[in-house]
């Protein structure tokens, strides 16, 4: 018997494992039956695997059949892999046990499609469902959509999930075509949509009436793969700008491909992933959420992809020298949101503590301002005075003199003569 | 002038009513346990008081809102002997100014409490992410923890609500007490281990299905990693080494 599970649990887990999303936040349900579980509003992640990827939910398959082939997949139907399926009941218990050890969030269900797509989505609803109802199960769980199952499924399902989800796949309709000719764009977009309109429902219903059942109250988020199709990163962010826009997402993620295919449309094997790539789209993401950017101040016809080397706030800041130096003792908290070395907390806090006094420079490093970086395109109270007025590619020059990065590995930036 | 207290966060408190009585210019709080005589310097030693201390404490609820008592608080239960100073000349510095005074952030107490909260609500937020529960022979789940501050005042409710139709037992073993939850309430308990591994309780001792699902726990850890992605610095620096004595999924089997 444990043996059994074991191969399953390592056959469905491995399977699971490039969908990347792992958030648990956002979850409003409480522990009101004396039953196991309550959300944590900003979620937890229980540990984190040698990638540096966090572990918060036990992401695993129903099941890794599957009658699509998508290129890009690990399950796809002509893949030589193990396949394996789990019952109702082994998904419960796995997940009820890891959860009384502290070990997990919630459940992450996903599945490859057998039969069809309500057939699927049939089976997942089960697992929901005998979780709320019948063990008292209030923690985070996230759940699939599958593609072209019926409405009446998928609003049933959104009753018990926190979280659902359905994924882009590739960034354009083209690259998806490419890679997966029996799957277009509007088979993620209806179900999106049709989930998007039912918590828009619900919430207005929860004006009028006290009790409303919840209703995805973790909203929705996709994932887009990248780099195994020849977008730009402009293509890329345009497309998730207009998903955040229209459907409300919670979150786009961006999913380096790791290759798995010998197949010659794609990257072959052994190429790395694109992880650098990939931290330069979720800082872009990072930017239009919370510091108030327009995607098109970041990346337009003229610079359709991200810098390599920098960052993209540090890149936009280069761009445009005329907003520089901004006065951190007067300036706007969207002005002070913009500069580069100054994050979300710092610009709260510095806005807080400058109506006690002007700020200096021993200050700004305490409140946890970069300073090295952020001095070139501040003032303070005790700025040293310059005389020299800096170009943006010489205070490139100057950043990336003095940092370590990572991913660059030897100095590529050429040297600058004046 | 050096003003000593006994290490409770009453003591920290009467020091501050003590110190508006006399008005004794600028001092500094030491706690007795780290207190050194210095040869020019006069001290005074606060006698806990129960009064004083509830007083001061309501003068700064009203002062205060409440997301800042808990950075105060947070601070105290942070247990490193320089916060009990900077609580000191914070508590003075509210009391002292208008309201609103705390957001200054360029004053070096309202700075230092900040910091201190923050490192204490992170390593409480690790306790609620690292404590691994293993069932044992008689139905109750135990961990054994030794976090970096004292956590349990703060993690205690959010297992209390997680947890509510299981009995738990999280063990502090740093500072030997620990808090057990028995189905209705949650109490503080001291532990004599005599033959027990703490960390390890023996096989023997433990529930039958508890070894499967720590091999499961083990195998899908490993699973769900990406080869290709390896990146060993960003792992560690999520979890950091010494939390790995407390995780399954850490364990060499």
């Amino acid at each position: 018997m444990s043996d059994r599970i074991r191969e399953k649990l390592n056959i469905l887990a491995d399977a699971a494992k490039y969908d990347v999303s792992c958030s648990s936040s956002g979850g409003t349900r409480k522990n009101t039956n004396k039953g196991l579980g309550d959300s944590h509003s900003s979620g937890i992640c229980h540990t984190y695997t040698e990638d540096g990827r966090c572990v918060s939910l036990l992401k695993i398959l129903l099941t890794n059949h599957c009658i699509y082939d998508c290129l890009f997949c690990v399950s796809r139907k002509s893949n030589d892999v193990k396949r394996a399926a789990f019952t109702v009941d082994e998904v419960v218990e796995l997940t009820m046990n890891f959860y009384r050890r502290n070990y997990i969030e919630g459940l992450f269900l996903s599945s490859g499609i057998f039969k069809n797509a309500d057939f699927t989505m049939e089976r997942l609803l089960l697992v929901v469902k005998k979780l709320r109802l019948e063990q008292n199960y209030n923690g985070y769980i996230h759940l699939k959509t599958i593609p072209g199952a019926s409405d009446e499924l998928i609003k049933e399902a959104g009753l018990y999930a926190d979280r659902m989800s359905i994924n882009l796949e590739m960034p354009t309709e083209a690259g998806l075509k490419l890679l997966a000719p029996e799957k277009n764009h509007n088979d993620v977009i209806k179900p999106l949509a049709f989930v998007q309109q039912q918590i828009t429902q619900f919430s207005a219903d929860k004006k009028l009436i006290k009790h409303v059942p919840k209703f995805v109250p973790a909203g929705q988020s996709t994932q887009m793969v990248i780099g195994a199709t020849p977008e730009s990163d402009k293509d890329i962010m345009y497309t998730a700008n207009a998903f955040y826009k229209n459907f409300s997402l919670k979150r786009v993620y961006y999913s380096g491909y790791v290759p798995i295919s010998n197949d010659t449309r794609m990257p072959i094997l052994g190429t790395q992933p694109p992880l650098l790539r990939e931290n330069r789209l979720y800082q872009t993401d990072w930017l239009m959420r919370f510091y108030g950017f327009k995607v098109q101040e970041i990346l337009n016809d003229a610079n359709p992809n991200l810098d390599v080397d920098i960052d993209p706030k540090l890149s936009w800041a280069i761009r445009n020298m005329q907003h520089f130096p901004v006065d951190i003792n007067t300036a706007d908290y969207k002005m002070i949101l913009r500069i580069p070395g100054i994050g979300v907390m710092s610009a709260q806090k510095i806005v807080q503590a400058r109506k006690f006094g002007k700020l200096r420079i021993d200050q700004l490093k305490k409140i946890g301002v970069a300073y090295n970086r952020a001095k070139h395109f501040i003032i303070c109270l005790d700025s040293p005075y310059q005389l020299k007025d800096y170009q943006g590619t010489q205070i490139k020059a100057f950043i990336l003199a003095e940092s370590q990065s990572k991913y660059l590995k030897t100095d590529s930036n050429q040297m600058i003569l004046f | 002038m050096t003003y000593i207290i006994d290490g409770s966060l009453q003591g920290l408190l009467t020091a501050v009513f003590e110190w508006f009585e006399r008005k004794p210019g600028k001092a500094t709080l030491k706690s007795s346990a780290i207190f050194q005589p210095e040869a020019f310097v006069e001290s005074f030693t606060v006698t806990t008081h129960h009064e004083k201390a509830d007083r001061v404490w309501a003068g700064l609820q009203k002062k205060l809102k409440k997301n800042w008592l808990r950075q105060f608080y947070c601070s105290y239960l942070s247990e490193i002997p320089e916060a009990y100073n900077h609580l000191f000349q914070f508590a003075i510095y509210i009391f002292q100014n208008q309201p609103g005074a705390e957001s200054n952030f360029g004053n070096a107490h309202v700075m230092a409490l900040s910091k201190y909260a923050r490192s204490v609500e992170r390593e409480k937020h690790r306790m609620e992410a690292f404590i691994r529960f293993q069932k044992t022979g008689d139905g109750i789940f135990y961990a054994g923890i030794d976090p970096d501050f004292n956590v349990l005042p703060l993690i205690s409710n959010h297992f209390k609500n997680r947890y509510a139709d299981q009995q738990w037992v999280i063990y502090d073993l740093k500072r030997k007490y620990g808090l057990h939850y028995n189905l209705t309430s949650v109490e503080e308990i001291t532990i004599s281990f005599s033959s027990v591994n703490k960390q390890n309780p023996a096989p023997v001792l433990m529930d039958e299905g508890e070894a499967l699902y720590s091999t499961l726990w083990k195998d899908y850890f490993k699973s769900a990693n990406i080869v290709a992605r390896k990146n060993t610095k960003l792992h560690l620096q999520h979890v950091p080494k010494r939390y790995w004595k407390y995780l399954t999924e850490k364990a060499i089997s």
